[in-house]
């Protein structure tokens, strides 16, 4: 099947992305951003986390609405499951982050998708959080995505996208990566 | 205070580029000098390892009127034949270099340079930086955090295995030094951990041929520079995982694992004396892949278009670099497992004697194809400075002839400009 006479479009307006890396390497200053999240206790281990503002291009900015986002715990750990665990919206995070990537990357080489899903696991040692054995980490043990994706390209092609939208992500980054963490009582 | 002394031009550093351009100026007749830190071919005789041979073959290095005349077109040459090859082009050229001159500072006077030496100053309309991209080890910013306990040396200091204390050695980087490094530091008995980041995977020969032939031939080398989808990439790019040897091995991870060596992620922080090592080590292999894999699609299509199909080795593809299941990501570099560490993590140029303000918020020098913004001055032998081939002493001689016209042009005009000067003022 050939689309070659339709122009390729997942949606990314890859040309403001473009003006934007051009505008903010001459402004470095103005590709500074700060990401913010709030989150209130509500009961037990269900919280509602709200995001709406953030810092960028040298001002405050907004999301158009406030989002809010419950976590909780499932049954077997006797929570409410009120919400996903937070580790899972981890996941979450991880995955919408390459997947966000992949439309993009695949828009600027030209490529129409036609469905993407991603799955994502991760082994998790319980012994950890619950201290039983110290040398087992809180942590996952691992990751694994796997991507479903169909899109008029070679497999090659498709592979060479997922592998440059992971080395763009953000989220990738700051998973496979240490961060400093600081936190404070006020 | 001595007056300084004139030329037209004045060369920076008498490597395969300032050679190849002093020889291009010569052509021209534009009288120049040569000024030199050390001796010709400096830092090929004092910052490289002993086992080191170059990474492109002995046809390849063909400078401005010289060329290899050997018996061994095919072969790689040591560091004495790479130094010996460079010394007889300056002297074949009749280079006018000035060794044991290291430049203290280069400024603006008047419509010229000053540049100022521990042997006295020069005056001269322009100047061309051939100082090197590899002047100044690059290390991550938490290296002066490793333990007290490590050693810790830079491929400049490098020389051999038994340099190194028994034991453990993390190799930081995977580039063509990082992983010959790896190779011969892990026979020398001493096991060795290679943490990988960004690399560029490329077998030695491919159907039958030198992959520098494959590129020279399919013009991948002269791919040029205000083609490239993003320069500044290009340029910073770590050099191919090559080494140039008798036996023509290539030197990848697949090779490594077989000797041995382990392989960790790109080296992320040290954190309470741990070494701490980025997950991504699957998706950097990825990478590497694809990109040899494009590379050889490209060389297949040029074969094909150039009829070689049939007298020649068929196409063929390489097995997957192989990755643990999950290779480590934390390493105890107080357990004694590791004694040295190697930072093959890249070089930086030095610029810190160039008073002209031309460099950019990262100190890199601004510049296009080789030509800086500020009138009659130049800078040659840097990674894709012009084509691909720039990074190789084989690109020194189309670079040089480039850059030796326009500066011969930017003389003309300023003799031009300076005769319609004079005119306008007698009127």
């Amino acid at each position: 099947m050939s689309t070659a006479t339709q122009p390729v479009d997942n949606g990314v307006n890859v040309a403001a992305l473009l003006d934007a890396r051009e505008a903010l390497s001459k402004a470095p200053e103005a590709a500074q951003f700060t990401w913010r999240a709030s989150c209130e206790w509500v009961n037990g281990t269900h919280s509602r986390s709200t995001i709406q503002g953030f810092f960028g291009l040298g001002e405050e900015q907004r999301h158009k609405q406030a989002f809010t986002l419950d976590a909780d715990h499932p049954e077997v750990f006797a929570s409410e499951d009120n919400g996903a665990t937070p580790v899972e919206i981890v996941l979450a995070g991880l995955a919408s982050c390459l997947t966000a990537g992949v439309a993009s990357v695949a828009q600027n080489r030209n490529i129409q998708l036609k469905s993407v899903k991603a799955t994502l696991e991760a082994g998790m040692d319980l012994q950890g959080i619950l201290g039983i054995d110290s040398d087992v980490r809180n942590g996952f043990q691992g990751i694994k995505v796997t991507y479903d994706i169909d899109a008029d390209a070679t497999k090659e092609e498709i592979e060479a996208i997922v592998a440059q939208s992971q080395k763009r992500s953000a989220v990738y980054d700051v998973i496979t990566n240490p961060t400093n963490v600081t936190v404070v009582v006020a | 205070m001595t007056g300084a002394t004139q030329a037209t031009a004045v060369i920076l550093g008498a490597g395969h580029a300032g050679l190849a351009m002093s020889r291009c100026l010569a052509d021209r007749s534009i009288d120049h000098v040569v000024l030199e830190r050390g001796e010709v071919a400096n830092s090929w005789k004092k910052e490289r390892w002993d086992s080191l041979r170059l990474l492109t073959p002995n046809w390849q290095s063909r400078l401005p009127g010289y060329r290899y005349e050997g018996d061994d077109p095919d072969g790689f040459r040591t560091m004495a034949e790479t130094i010996r090859y460079l010394e007889r082009y300056a002297e074949v050229i009749d280079a006018p270099v000035r060794t044991q001159t290291t430049v203290t500072c280069v400024s603006r006077r008047g419509e010229g340079y000053e540049v100022k030496t521990d042997r006295g100053a020069w005056r001269c309309r322009a100047v061309v930086i051939a100082t090197g991209a590899c002047s100044i080890p690059r290390l991550p910013g938490f290296a002066d955090a490793l333990p007290p306990c490590l050693d810790r040396v830079t491929p400049q200091q490098y020389r051999n295995p038994d340099q190194l204390a028994p034991g453990g050695v993390l190799v930081v980087g995977a580039s063509a030094t990082g992983t010959q490094i790896a190779e011969e530091v892990h026979r020398s008995g001493r096991p060795v951990t290679l943490a990988v980041g960004e690399h560029i995977r490329v077998p030695r020969t491919y159907r039958g041929r030198d992959i520098e032939w494959w590129m020279d031939a399919a013009g991948v080398l002269d791919d040029p520079y205000d083609a490239a989808d993003n320069l500044e990439r290009v340029r910073s790019l770590p050099s191919l995982q090559l080494a140039g040897s008798d036996d023509r091995r290539s030197v990848d991870l697949n090779h490594l694992r077989e000797l041995g060596v382990r392989f960790v992620g790109r080296f992320a922080g040290i954190r309470d004396g741990h070494a701490l090592f980025a997950g991504s080590l699957r998706n950097m292999c990825a990478l590497s892949d694809l990109k040899m894999n494009r590379l050889l699609d490209r060389i297949d299509e040029w074969a094909l278009q150039a009829g070689l199909d049939g007298q020649i080795d068929p196409p063929h593809r390489f097995e997957p670099t192989r990755v643990d299941a999950s290779p480590p990501i934390d390493m105890d570099l107080d357990s004694g497992e590791i004694r040295t560490v190697v930072w093959a993590t890249g070089y930086r140029p030095d610029y810190s004697w160039l008073k002209v303000p031309v460099l950019d918020r990262k100190a890199r020098l601004v510049h296009d194809g080789g030509v800086v913004r500020e009138p009659g001055l130049y800078v040659i032998g840097l990674p894709y400075l012009r084509r691909l081939r720039s990074s190789l002493i084989d690109g020194a001689a189309a670079d040089a002839a480039f850059l030796s016209a326009h500066l011969a042009g930017y003389l003309d005009g300023q003799k031009a400009t300076d005769q319609s000067a004079r005119a306008s003022m007698k009127v």
